[in-house]
Parts: structure tokens; sequence; C-alpha cells
């Protein structure tokens, strides 16, 4: 190995400029990869965080400089392609082609394109995709036009009662709207808050004015230019200004399509990141970072799950690009790296109204629920039990009350898996 | 020695720092964050890290 020798060899290529790509460039960096380095980011945003898009942002207003992740001196020489979205990619001839038909050779690939949002497709009638009052909430530019748009008196009718639905019904009523939520779910938030949590977060969100449609969805958007109302499929309707779609999210791996890998929910990972093609084989040169990798945590058992939890992003970016920076430097580091066990703690906080909701684990894979301790009307802490397993804790407020039981999933599982051999 | 800020109009209390750098991050009983504004150099990875893991980005290293 002696590339000065040779043509400069190609660059490292992050595909995703959000806060995975940042932290696989700086994890990268850290594992002293100091070769090219060339991210490509649809967005003309540098990497900035989300969490404030659908929160203090809305009502706050929202600038990039508010919410852009600090640079560090590190990544100061990586190579930012912005505004820029890749269109194709060949594992064989190990290029990444862009819209403008550029292509670019790389010699190592990080797939972190993350999610977008899914968009209402109503039973009967849609109007215009371009309808304005129709919004998604995932991007700064997403959340400065909802901003200008949530008025007091603003009817707006949120499509889907998850995370973020709930915290635009929340940010939007206090804004002065009027906020009706529609979801086919029974319960806002039911998954992963289980049906007791769930129903009382409801009671908190109507005391506060929200109006609730669930076991609903959406027949007919109405409007020509602008929207004007919701029709439901029980032919109720909704007079609206703003519709704000909620119901989930696609991974962006489209630009992935015949490259062999497995994309069929996300793109599969091993647990050092590494993508995984159709036929099982791990790429030692391709790596998968974010909401889109699906990849086992040993916390919880060998299945590979996509987690869209705040947290993921950071903690696959820095195994990613500690695994990554192994395989540039040689086999002995690469070996040891994999080796390492890597077992991210999944955590996620949501703020609506005075509610603070605070979880670790993954309550989603629970067969029972118990309530731990506290007050269901006040602060309470609930926990998420498989078989007699504690896989997820959820505490509205209580959070230092929280830590032992997020310690008890961590050791548990660990406990768990010693045994198991 | 390094200088730590937390913008405490941005805190929400959530605590991840508190898991990257235990001995710079605190819960109290209250719930609040409380942290030490001056530590040692050799705390540096670990106050990065607990930069990175707040979800509010409301920590930063005082110039």
């Amino acid at each position: 190995m002696a590339p000065e020798a040779d043509a400069q060899p190609a660059p490292v290529i992050i595909v995703g400029a959000a806060m995975g790509g940042l932290r696989t460039a700086e994890a990268l960096r850290k594992a002293g990869y100091t070769g090219a380095l060339t991210v490509i980011g649809e967005e003309i945003h540098a990497p900035y965080n989300r969490p404030p898009l659908s929160k203090d942002a809305l009502s706050t207003g929202v600038t990039h400089e508010a919410v852009a992740f600090p640079q560090r001196p590190a990544t100061a020489d990586v190579d930012w392609l912005l505004g820029v979205r890749v269109s194709s990619a060949s594992l064989a001839a190990k290029t990444v082609t862009t819209t403008d038909g550029v292509s670019h050779p790389f010699r190592a690939l990080v797939i972190a394109t993350g999610i977008r949002p899914r968009r209402v497709i109503p039973s009967v009638s849609e109007g215009p995709r371009s309808l304005s009052g129709r919004h998604t909430v995932r991007t700064l530019d997403d959340a400065m036009a909802l901003r200008d748009e949530l008025v007091p008196g603003a009817r707006v009718v949120v499509a889907g009662s998850g995370f973020i639905g709930c915290e635009v019904a929340a940010t939007a009523t206090k804004l002065g709207c009027e906020v009706t939520v529609v979801s086919p779910s029974s319960r806002p938030i039911i998954r992963p808050l289980g049906p007791v949590l769930a129903a009382e977060l409801q009671r908190r969100h109507e005391a506060h004015g929200v109006l609730f449609r669930l076991g609903r969805s959406i027949a007919v958007i109405e409007g020509d230019t602008r929207l004007t109302g919701i029709v439901l499929d029980d032919g109720s309707r909704l007079a609206a200004d703003v519709l704000v779609e909620a119901i989930g999210s696609d991974c962006n791996s489209d630009w992935l399509a015949g490259t062999g890998l497995d994309i069929a929910n996300g793109v599969l990972a091993d647990a050092g990141m590494r993508a995984i093609d159709v036929d099982g084989n791990a790429h030692d040169d391709v790596y998968v970072v974010g909401d889109i990798a699906r990849f086992p945590n040993a916390l919880f058992d060998d299945v590979a799950r996509r987690v869209e939890h705040w947290n993921i992003p950071t903690d696959t970016g820095k195994r990613a690009g500690a695994v990554l920076g192994a395989w540039l430097a040689g086999d002995a580091a690469f070996t040891e790296a994999l080796a390492l066990p890597f077992t991210p703690m999944p955590a996620f906080w949501s703020n609506q109204f005075d509610i603070g909701i605070q979880a670790y684990g993954l309550p989603g894979l629970a067969d029972s629920i118990r309530q731990l301790e506290g007050d269901l009307a006040g602060d309470c802490i609930f926990g998420y039990y498989r078989g007699t397993r504690l896989v997820g804790v959820v505490g509205l407020g209580m959070k230092a009350a929280l830590l032992p039981y997020r310690q008890q999933i961590a050791t548990a599982e660990a406990e768990a898996a010693t045994t198991a051999r | 020695m390094i200088k730590i800020d937390v913008d405490m109009a941005v805190c929400q209390h959530y605590g991840q720092c508190v898991f990257e750098a235990p001995t710079v991050f605190t819960l109290n009983a209250d719930d609040k964050l409380e942290y030490l504004a001056s530590v040692d150099d050799s705390l540096l990875a670990e106050v990065e890290s607990a930069i990175d893991v707040c979800p509010m980005q409301a920590i930063r290293i005082v110039e």
C-alpha cells in the first residue's frame, strides 16, 4: 500500500449531508483517515439539528444559523457538495452519479441519505400536490414554509398522530391555531407508548384544545390552488387552511437500485455498519448510517431493524467512521474494530405542551407494559417488557428517576446475551 | 482547562450528556442539569461526545 506512488486515490464519498453524514466524517478523521473526503447532500444547507423544527423553531422563528451544527477543525478540509442529488451508484465501478450527469469515483462509500415524509394519498380524490397549504416537516425549508402559515386562527389539520404529528399539533395550538389531528390509529403515539400512556397523552392534548379524529383517514383533499378543506372517510368535512402531513416516512434508497444491496427496508447493514447485499455478503468499502440503516443491535437480539430515533445517526455514524477508518488503515486495525461490540441505546424525547416525554430502549418490542413509578395524571414511568426482560422505559417527567432503568435495559440485556452463549 | 457553557434557556435537562461525561454533567434530584464550567483538558473527548449527544445542542466549549 503506497498510495502516494500512484495517482491520488479517489475520495471517500458520504452521500447525505445531515447529522449522520457529519458524524461519519468526524469519526473518519478521528480514526486517522487523512485522505480526500467528499460529502454530497441534496439540501443546500450544511448539517443542522432537526428536533427543533417541529417544536421551538416553529414558534420562535427558524434560521439555519440557529440550528446548524458547529463545524470542527478536523473536518475543515471536507469537500461539501450541497444542493446536489445523487441519482445512481455502481459498486462495481465504484462511482456515484449525480443528477447533473457527473460521475464521482469513490474509494469507499457511506450511505446516509435518510428518509423523507410519506405524503397523504386520499382514498377518493386529491387536489394538486403543489396545493398551497399542504406541508411536511422534515427539512429546514419545510419548517420555514410551515411557520409562515401557523397564524392565530388558522385551521390546521394534522394527518398522523405519531411524535411529529403530536409535536406540531401542540406547537400550532400554542400559536393560536385551531388544530384537528386525523389518524387511523386508535390513540396518539400508541406505538410505542402503549394504550394507557397514549390515552393519557390524548387527554392532555384535548385539555389544551386539540381535537382528535381517530380511526379515520382522509378521503378528499379540497382546493384548486389553495387548500380549503379535508373530507374524512366517514363523509365528514373539516374546513382547513393548513394540512400537515406527518403519516410516516419512506427511505431515500431509490438511487441504490441495481447495486445488489438489500434495500427491501432501508439498507441492510451488519453490526459494523457495512452494507449487506442480497446474497448476504458484507461490503468492506460500503457503509450505512442513520435512519436508513437496518442493523442488528445485540442489546436486544440479532434482528436487523431501522430505528428512527435522534441518537441513531450519531451512534451509527461514529461506528461506521471508526470501522471504515480502520479498514482504510489496514487489516489488523480493521479486524480489531469489527470485533468491538456495537450496542447503541435507542433514546427519544418529545415536548408537547408542558409534557416532557423521554424514553430509552425499544418499547415497541414489548409484550407487556407496567407502570413503575409516579402518577399517571402527573409525572410517571412505564416499563416495557419482553417476557421478563425490560426492553424499554418511558417517562413523563422524572428524568433523573429514569436513569437506573436505562442502566437496567443495558445490563439485563448484556447478561441475557452472555447466558445465551 | 476547557471552559464549558450550557445555554440553560435551551437545555431541556434530557441528561444525555451525563452518560458521555459523567464527571462533568449530572442531573440533580429536581431533574435539573448541573455541570462543571471548567474541566481538565484530558476530558476533551468526553465533553465533545456530550456536545454531540445533546438533542437541543445547548452545550458548547467556550473559545
